[in-house]
């Protein structure tokens, strides 16, 4: 185990966090907000101990999968507890666990907030709230690959570790360019969309915000309605983007090599579209009766599945009130997820279809004993011990849920709340229902319950094992 | 450059692994997924699992953008095959490993029509590397130009070598030899060497010449204090064929002990000029009574990686021979290195280090007219290959008429089958493949070579 490689790399991890600060810090200078010296303190408190930490650069720079998962996962709390410092030291958030919260839901893109009124924050924590998500989305040590000049190891276990999806891949042989080159198409992406929401008047701050939440697939809003109350025009632009940012990247490369035969053939884009068509068709069948208006109708479905399905969490309509098949479509699709390889959470689709066939294999495997059968997905067979590990994933999945649920159903709030909390959070979704519904938030949970989501959010996000490692012994000794 | 490696066996892995650090782009392609899977999460190296010559594989490894495609699988046609697919890129080059014995005689087909840059026997070249160990074993292969058809070496001056205190014009007009002194390194000082340079002891004196007049040359100076005439070769596989063949062309007296009869039959078939002992290296009385004591040069080479790492310890003890031996397994060759159990060479690290050789010379050579490059002396001194293509301010002008560059010397001539060693009076002419070693770096095209 290679503690200090893990701990130089932390180091650099708390620079660029304490650099990014400046950005908030920034908004606040040009909106003339006390908060700025909130972020210009955290901003300095980061730095300085990055500074401390990777002083010392270590000799043995080689790291192995376990180094990269330890990482991860030490990376992504250590962001979370950096990261709220300014909701502290700025007064925006009083309670530290309530801050913690909130940063994590941020980083790791779920949008559930404990805030009651996020229009009354300044304007720079709003801008910060937002932009963990955009940092979170792609992932920050992906970012720290693409940006730091980190040498003499091979660093995919730690892309591996960061990136959701049954295999992680890379685009071009070399990992750092790989990183590099999904974030200038993150960053593309995320500008088409800022120039789309200013084209179309909306405010270029909220403009900024809004896509940093879309791109991320995180769900913070700025105003209390979420996004309900910015024109239809804006509404369909981020539902759009929220759908394309749940698309597996490695379809945008192929777009970009100009392969795009290859690009519309991929299995897990049409299986992704295929669900949000369906999801759109039957809730829309089983909800029309509550809507005069059939477009607002469809407006407001599209918009929402979209949303859910890709694990963003923003909200134009209170879909709590909506019948009982529709919620259950809602739930269901927040388990599938988005695509893996994007920036969204959940199971993803590409697990979920090769579950599905699977369990189809193992029928026929009853009617005919005889029959060799393979599985194939993207047009290539799926290995073994892929098909072993999203079975298991599945499992501990399953596993971690029941356990966060139980501990979550000690407040004894409704069944439904504490159930769609849990997937909410472990999701990296944002509203559930009922009571933290799109209408309400989880700052009436009690701490410990509030503790539980938290780790469920990051272990979403990390896809469950390197949050799982941390509790291991065995990872921790050298030998 | 972007490189495809088509074969993740232990070539595939050391050439994927040398590569990469020297940040060329490498997808490896391999029919075995486990494999892939190893190798790129070991290296920062991208993986295909797949067939070679499925053309699909292929382009998905990216061979539209490829600089090199090297098959090393353990297939020759596949290999082959692979490279011919490759070549629906004009632009990419391929390297084929090619064993077995019929097919790598045809090599130059090979190159020549399908028009592959390289073809690599690993059995081969480690049999060129030992006879080259047992031939000169003062001598240091460098490099080879035109196709392998010059050497450039290099050996320390001695006291007793007859070559001391000579000038370099000497070689020729004193002993008759072809060959050309292109530089010598003097302590820590480089001397690209003219006619009137003196050679002196303790010098490195790096040399070009084609392979025949190596020997004369090492002959009329004295290196002859451990000319080895008597080998014997235990083990009768592949390489020691080769190896064979090579030492009695050369007039040396082999002979090879080979435990299986039949293949005995086969060996005595093959090579007329060796001797062939049936009889077991593995019991050391017999190799004994074959008269180890008295051989000039050792070759451990039986399919058995300890069991030839064993045979050159007992050897080292019991005679003063030139002991060579073949270790396959790469972590057990690094133990024999440790136990001095004479030279071991490994034909799977010696066809990876030809392979890197190459790789390198082409990505030297890529953005300029150089068509083999290499670097001497820690990278102090260059040389360099060019083909004269057209004519030039260079072609048909007496070299002595030449303004040159400073520390830069035109070496070594090929015109058709003619090896020329330049003189004053000597010019260059279309379709010629000239050698220049320099100190001078960053020389592009021939006319560079002028003193502007």
């Amino acid at each position: 185990m290679n503690f200090s490689m893990v701990r130089y790399i932390v180091g650099w991890l708390m620079l660029l966090c304490g650099a990014l600060m400046m950005l908030p810090m920034i908004v606040g200078i040009i909106y003339g907000e006390k908060a700025t010296i909130g972020f210009l303190i955290s901003g300095l408190i980061a730095l300085a101990i990055g500074f401390l930490v990777r002083m010392k650069k270590p000799k043995n720079t080689r790291i192995y999968a376990k180094e990269g998962l330890i990482l991860v996962s030490i990376s992504w709390i250590v962001i979370s507890l950096i990261g709220s410092i300014p909701f502290i030291v700025t007064e925006s958030i009083k309670s530290p666990v309530d801050a913690i919260f909130e940063t994590v839901s941020g980083f790791t893109t779920t949008g559930a907030s404990i805030l009651n009124d996020v229009e009354a924050l300044p304007k720079s924590i709003l801008f910060w709230r937002s932009f963990t998500h955009w940092i979170g989305g792609m992932g920050i040590l992906v970012f720290v690959l693409a940006v730091f000049p980190l040498t003499g190891s091979n660093y995919m276990s730690i892309m591996k570790a960061e990136s959701p999806g049954p295999k992680v891949g890379k685009l071009v042989p070399k990992v750092q360019s790989t990183a590099k080159m999904l974030y200038i198409m993150y960053i593309s992406l995320t500008i088409i969309e800022i120039l789309l929401l200013l084209i179309t008047g909306m405010p270029f701050f909220d403009s900024l915000c809004l896509s940093f939440g879309t791109a991320g697939t995180g769900g913070f809003g700025i105003r209390n309605d979420s996004i309900a109350s910015y024109k239809i025009i804006h509404q369909v632009i981020i539902g759009i983007f929220m759908i394309l940012f749940g698309v597996n990247f490695n379809v945008y490369f192929l777009l970009w090599n100009k392969k795009i035969k290859e690009a519309v053939k991929c299995e897990e884009l049409r299986n992704y579209l295929t669900v949000i068509v369906v999801a759109i068709i039957v809730i829309f069948a089983s909800v029309h009766g509550i809507y005069k208006d059939a477009w607002l109708a469809l407006k407001d479905i599209f918009f929402t599945v979209a949303s859910i399905i890709t694990t963003t969490g923003f909200a134009t309509a209170d879909f709590d009130t909506w019948p009982q098949l529709a919620k259950a479509i809602l739930v269901t699709i927040m388990f599938i997820g988005a695509c893996a390889g994007s920036t969204g959470g959940g199971i993803k689709v590409s697990r979920c279809f090769i579950m599905l066939k699977t369990v189809l294999k193992e029928v026929h495997a009853f009617l005919y004993p005889n029959n060799i059968e393979k599985i194939r997905y993207e047009g290539k067979v799926v290995e073994h011990n892929v098909l072993r590990s999203i079975n298991v994933f599945v499992m501990t999945y399953i596993s971690f849920f029941i356990i966060s649920f139980l501990l979550v159903s000690v407040d004894n709030y409704s069944f439904t709340s504490n159930f769609t909390a849990v997937t909410s959070a472990i999701n990296n979704i944002g509203p559930g229902l009922e009571e933290v519904g799109p209408t309400c938030n989880f700052s009436h949970y009690s701490i410990p319950a509030k503790i539980v989501l938290t780790i469920d959010m990051l272990a979403g996000r990390l896809e469950i094992f390197p949050i799982l490692m941390l509790f291991v012994p065995r990872a921790w000794k050298k030998f | 450059m972007k490189i495809i490696i088509v074969g993740c066996g232990k070539i595939g892995n050391s050439i994927a692994q040398q590569l990469r650090d020297e940040n060329h782009d490498i997808v490896v392609v391999d029919n075995n997924a486990h494999k892939i899977d190893e190798a790129t999460s070991t290296f920062d190296i991208m993986g295909v699992v797949g067939n070679g010559t499925d053309y699909g594989v292929l382009v998905e490894a990216g061979i539209d953008e490829a600089d090199l495609l090297i098959a090393v699988t353990g297939q020759d046609e596949l290999n082959l095959l692979c490279c011919v697919l490759a070549m629906q890129n004009e632009n990419c080059h391929t390297i084929a490993r090619v064993r077995e014995p019929l097919y790598s005689r045809q090599q130059n087909i090979f190159k020549e029509k399908l028009g592959i840059s390289m073809i690599i026997n690993p059995e081969f070249a480690s049999a060129i590397e030992m006879s080259r160990l047992l031939r000169f074993p003062t001598a240091i292969k460098v490099d080879s130009f035109a196709k392998g058809k010059i050497e450039l070496l290099n050996f320390k001056v001695k006291e007793e070598y007859s070559i001391q205190n000579m000038q370099v014009m000497d070689i020729k007009n004193i002993l008759k030899c072809n060959i050309m002194v292109c530089a010598i390194e003097r302590s820590d000082e480089i001397i690209i060497a003219s006619g009137t340079t003196y050679i002196r002891k303790g010098d490195i004196v790096y040399f070009l010449a084609a392979a025949k007049d190596t020997q004369k040359f090492f002959k009329k100076i004295g290196i002859r204090s451990k000319q080895i005439k008597n080998v014997l070769i235990a083990g009768g596989g592949t390489i020691s064929v080769y190896l064979t063949r090579k030492l009695t062309e050369a007039g040396l007296n082999v002979h090879i002990m080979e435990k299986d009869k039949q293949r005995c039959e086969f060996l005595s078939e093959f090579l007329p000029n060796a001797v062939i002992v049936n009889g077991d290296a593995a019991d050391f009385d017999q190799v004994l009574s074959e008269g180890l004591e008295d051989v000039d040069g050792f070759a451990a080479l039986t399919n058995i990686d300890e069991e030839n790492v064993f045979l050159a310890l007992l050897a080292k003890k019991h005679s003063t021979a030139k002991i060579i031996s073949k270790v396959n397994r790469l972590s057990i060759e690094n133990m024999a290195d440790d136990l001095e159990a004479g030279s071991v060479i490994s034909p799977s690290k010696t066809a990876a280090n030809y392979i890197i050789q190459h790789v390198r010379a082409m990505n030297d050579s890529l953005n300029s007219n150089v068509e083999t490059l290499y670097r001497l002396i820690d990278g102090r001194v260059e040389a360099e290959e060019f083909i004269i293509k057209e004519k030039s301010k260079v072609v048909g002008v007496p070299i002595m008429n030449l303004k040159l560059k400073p520390s830069l010397l035109i070496c070594y001539i090929t015109r058709g089958d003619k090896y020329i060693i330049p003189f004053g009076d000597s010019t260059i002419e279309v379709g010629d493949s000239v050698i220049i070693v320099t100190t001078q770096k960053g020389l592009d095209e021939i006319d560079d070579i002028i003193d502007q």
